[in-house]
C-alpha cells in the first residue's frame, strides 16, 4: 500500500450540533439568511430595548423617582418629568382590586378568591389526565358552578352582591368559562342535531346555527340587551350579565357545533356500521364511538374558537358590562389616573395573553400526547 | 318460509337511484347451514347480507330474521342486531378503544353485563380468536389479519346465532388470510349459521354447505358446493368460475 493512498488531512467538518452549530445552521446558513438575521436583530434591538427601558428600567412601580408613593396620576414621574419617566405601574397597583374583583364588596371578597382557588381544582383534573382520585374531582368539576354561582351571587346565608358589583377579571372569567362550558354540549348537539335524519331537527338545527353565525356578537349581545326583556313573561326581569351569557353561549355555540359537525364528517362510515351491527343504539354510538374520535380532532379548531371566545367577551363593554377591559377603561375615565391608557391596556393585554397562551399550550400537549399515545391508522 | 328458516329473503328489491341492486332475491337459510355468496363486484351481494342486518334498508319483499321481521320498526331492527354479528371487509375497529374494550364495549352497554365478566368474556373470544396476547394493544398496532380476529371476537363477544362475512378477507395481505380463514373454519365447526361473501374458493369447497351465485342483482345459482364447482347450471356461473379458478 503506497503512501498517497493514505487520507489526506482536512480541515474538520462544519459544527452542526452545540449552539455555535444551531445559530450556523438556522440564521447564517447562507449570506441572504445572514443578511436577514442582522437585519432582524438590528429591528429588535430598535423595538425591545426602548420598551424595557419604559416598562421596567425607567417605570415607576409604586414609588416615582423622589421615592414618594403615588397615590395618582400627578405623582407619575412621567408625568412629572417626561424625559425621564417610563411606564407608570402604579395605576395597576392602585386599581388591583377593581382590576380582578370589579366593585364587589371588600368584606366579602374571600368569597370571589375561594371561587379562583375552587376554578383551579376544578379545571386541574379535566386538563391533566393523571391527576389522583381524577374521577372524583371530575365529579366535583360537574358541581363547581352551582358553588361557584352560590358563593359569587350570594344565597345560603351568603350576603347578595348583585352582579352589578361584579367586574374585572371575575367577569371575564366569569363569561370565559361559562361559556366555553355551556358551549360545548350545545354545540354538540347542535352538531349531531345538523346531520339527524330526521328533517325537522336538521332543519331547525341548521337554521339556528347558520342565524348565530351570520349575526355579529355585538349584535347578539344587544339583541339579549334589548330584545330578550320582550320575550320574558311579564315581571321576570333578567340580570344583564345573564343575558350577557345568553348571547355569548348561543354564539358560541353555533360554532361549536360547526366545529364539531367538521369532526364527525371524518369519521368513516364503517365506524357507523360497525357500531350499529354489535346492537348501539344511535346515543350510545355517538357517545362511545363517534364523538369521542370527532372531539378528538378537533381539538386545536375547539381550542382556537375557545381562544377566540374568551377574547371576544371583552365586547360586553359595550352593552355596560365592566370586564377587565371594560374596568381599565372605567379606571381611566376617573380625573386621577387620566392619561395613562398604556399601561392599562398593556395590563389588560398581558392578562388576556397569559391565559391565551396557556390554552394555547394546553392544546399543543394535547395533541401531541393523542398522537403519540394511540396510533389510530386502523382505518 | 319453511319452519326450520332461520333467515327468509322473500322476493326482496331494491335500489341506489335508479339502480336495481337486488331483483327479486329470495333465499332460506337454515339453523347451523353456511353459504358462501359470490358473484362478479356490484353484483348485490354486500348488499344482500347488510339488508339482514338492516344497515341496508330493502324497498319491497320481505326479510324475516330469527322470526323477526325487518320493517322500520327499530325495536324489530334492535333485535335483529343482537342476533346477528357482521365482520366487513374493512375490520371497523375502534381505533380510539384497546382490543379488549373494542369486545366489551357492546356486551357492557347493550347487554348490561358487569364489566369483570365482560372482560372475562372478552379474553374468552380472543382465546377463540388465537390472539389473547394482543388485549392491551391498540387496533392500530395490529396486523390486517389480527385486527380482522379481534373484529370476529367483537361479533361472537355479543353471542349472536348468526355471523355475516362482507368480504372478510379481501383487504388482507396473502398470508394473513389464511390466519382469518382459520378462525371462521373453527366457526363454521362448532355449528354457526354463516353467510360468507367471499371468493376464497378453497374456504368455499372445504366449508359451504350451500353456494349462492349472484349476478346483476339477482341470485344466478344456488347449489352445494360440489355441483357448483363441478357441474354449474348457469352459463354464467361458469364463466364466472373460469375467471377466478383459472388464474
Amino acid at each position: 500500500m503506497s503512501s498517497e493512498n493514505f487520507q489526506q488531512s482536512r480541515t474538520p467538518p462544519i459544527a452542526t450540533t452545540g449552539l455555535l452549530g444551531w445559530i450556523r445552521l438556522n440564521l447564517f446558513s447562507s449570506w441572504f439568511n445572514s443578511i436577514l438575521t442582522i437585519l432582524v436583530i438590528y429591528l429588535l434591538y430598535q423595538i425591545l430595548v426602548p420598551f424595557l427601558n419604559w416598562s421596567i428600567f425607567a417605570a415607576d412601580f409604586t414609588h416615582n423617582y423622589l421615592g414618594q408613593q403615588i397615590i395618582d396620576r400627578t405623582f407619575c414621574t412621567r408625568v412629572m418629568d417626561p424625559e425621564i419617566g417610563g411606564a407608570c405601574w402604579a395605576i395597576i397597583f392602585v386599581r388591583f382590586y377593581q382590576f380582578i374583583y370589579g366593585f364587589y364588596p371588600v368584606e366579602e371578597v374571600w368569597r370571589v378568591n375561594i371561587v379562583y382557588s375552587l376554578l383551579v381544582i376544578a379545571v386541574a383534573p379535566l386538563l391533566i389526565e393523571k391527576f389522583p382520585l381524577r374521577k372524583y374531582f371530575l365529579y366535583f368539576t360537574l358541581i363547581f358552578p352551582i358553588i361557584a354561582y352560590f358563593l359569587l351571587a350570594g344565597g345560603f346565608g351568603l350576603a347578595h352582591v348583585s352582579t352589578k358589583d361584579w367586574g374585572g377579571l371575575l367577569v371575564t372569567l366569569v363569561l370565559g368559562f361559562t361559556g366555553i362550558a355551556l358551549a360545548f354540549p350545545l354545540g354538540i348537539v347542535l352538531a349531531l342535531g345538523r346531520r339527524s335524519n330526521l328533517p325537522v331537527i336538521s332543519m331547525v338545527c341548521t337554521l339556528f346555527i347558520e342565524f348565530i353565525r351570520g349575526v355579529p356578537l355585538i349584535t347578539l349581545l344587544f339583541f339579549g340587551m334589548v330584545m330578550l326583556p320582550l320575550f320574558l313573561p311579564e315581571g321576570i326581569t333578567l340580570d344583564g350579565l345573564v343575558r350577557c351569557l345568553i348571547a355569548v353561549t348561543l354564539f358560541q355555540g353555533a360554532y361549536m357545533a360547526e366545529v364539531i359537525r367538521g369532526g364527525l364528517q371524518a369519521i368513516p362510515q364503517g365506524q357507523y356500521e360497525a357500531a350499529q351491527s354489535v346492537g348501539l343504539s344511535y346515543w350510545q354510538m355517538n357517545r362511545k364511538i363517534i364523538l369521542p374520535q370527532a372531539i378528538r380532532i378537533t381539538i386545536p379548531s375547539i381550542v382556537n374558537t375557545s381562544i377566540g371566545l374568551f377574547k371576544d367577551t371583552t365586547l360586553v363593554l359595550i352593552v355596560g358590562q365592566l370586564d377587565l377591559l371594560g374596568i381599565g377603561r372605567a379606571v381611566l375615565a376617573a380625573q386621577t389616573w387620566m392619561g395613562l391608557s398604556i399601561e392599562v391596556y398593556v395590563f389588560v393585554a398581558v392578562v388576556f395573553i397569559i391565559f391565551t397562551f396557556s390554552m394555547s399550550r394546553y392544546s399543543l400537549y394535547l395533541e401531541k400526547k393523542l398522537k403519540t399515545g394511540i396510533n389510530m391508522g386502523a382505518d | 318460509m319453511s319452519d326450520s328458516s332461520i333467515i327468509s329473503l322473500q322476493n326482496v328489491n331494491k335500489w341506489f337511484g335508479d339502480f336495481h341492486v337486488l331483483q327479486d332475491v329470495n333465499l332460506e337459510v337454515k339453523k347451523k347451514e353456511r353459504i358462501v355468496v359470490c358473484g362478479p363486484s356490484g353484483s348485490g351481494k354486500s348488499t344482500m347480507i347488510r339488508c339482514i342486518n338492516r344497515l341496508e334498508e330493502h324497498q319491497e319483499g320481505k326479510i324475516v330474521v330469527d322470526g323477526i321481521e325487518l320493517t322500520g320498526n327499530l325495536k324489530n331492527i334492535d333485535s335483529v342486531r343482537k342476533e346477528v354479528g357482521m365482520v366487513f371487509q374493512q375490520f371497523n375497529l375502534f381505533p380510539h378503544l384497546s382490543v379488549k374494550e373494542n369486545i366489551t364495549l357492546a356486551p357492557i352497554w347493550v347487554k348490561k353485563m358487569p364489566k369483570a365478566e365482560a372482560e372475562e368474556l372478552a379474553m374468552k373470544q380472543l382465546e377463540i380468536v388465537k390472539i389473547p396476547e394482543q388485549a392491551n394493544k391498540f387496533p392500530g398496532q395490529l396486523s390486517g389479519g389480527q385486527q380482522q380476529r379481534v373484529a370476529i371476537a367483537r361479533s361472537l363477544a355479543m353471542n349472536p346465532n348468526i355471523m355475516l362475512f362482507d368480504e372478510p378477507t379481501s383487504a388482507l395481505d396473502p398470508e394473513m388470510i389464511k390466519e382469518v380463514l382459520d378462525v371462521m373454519v373453527d366457526l363454521a365447526e362448532g355449528g354457526m349459521t354463516m353467510i360468507v361473501v367471499t371468493h376464497e374458493m378453497g374456504f368455499a369447497k372445504t366449508v359451504a354447505n350451500r353456494m349462492v351465485f349472484m349476478d346483476e342483482g339477482r341470485i344466478v345459482e344456488e347449489a352445494p358446493p360440489d355441483k357448483f364447482f363441478n357441474n354449474p347450471e348457469s352459463d354464467r356461473t361458469k364463466l364466472f368460475l373460469s375467471q377466478i379458478l383459472n388464474h
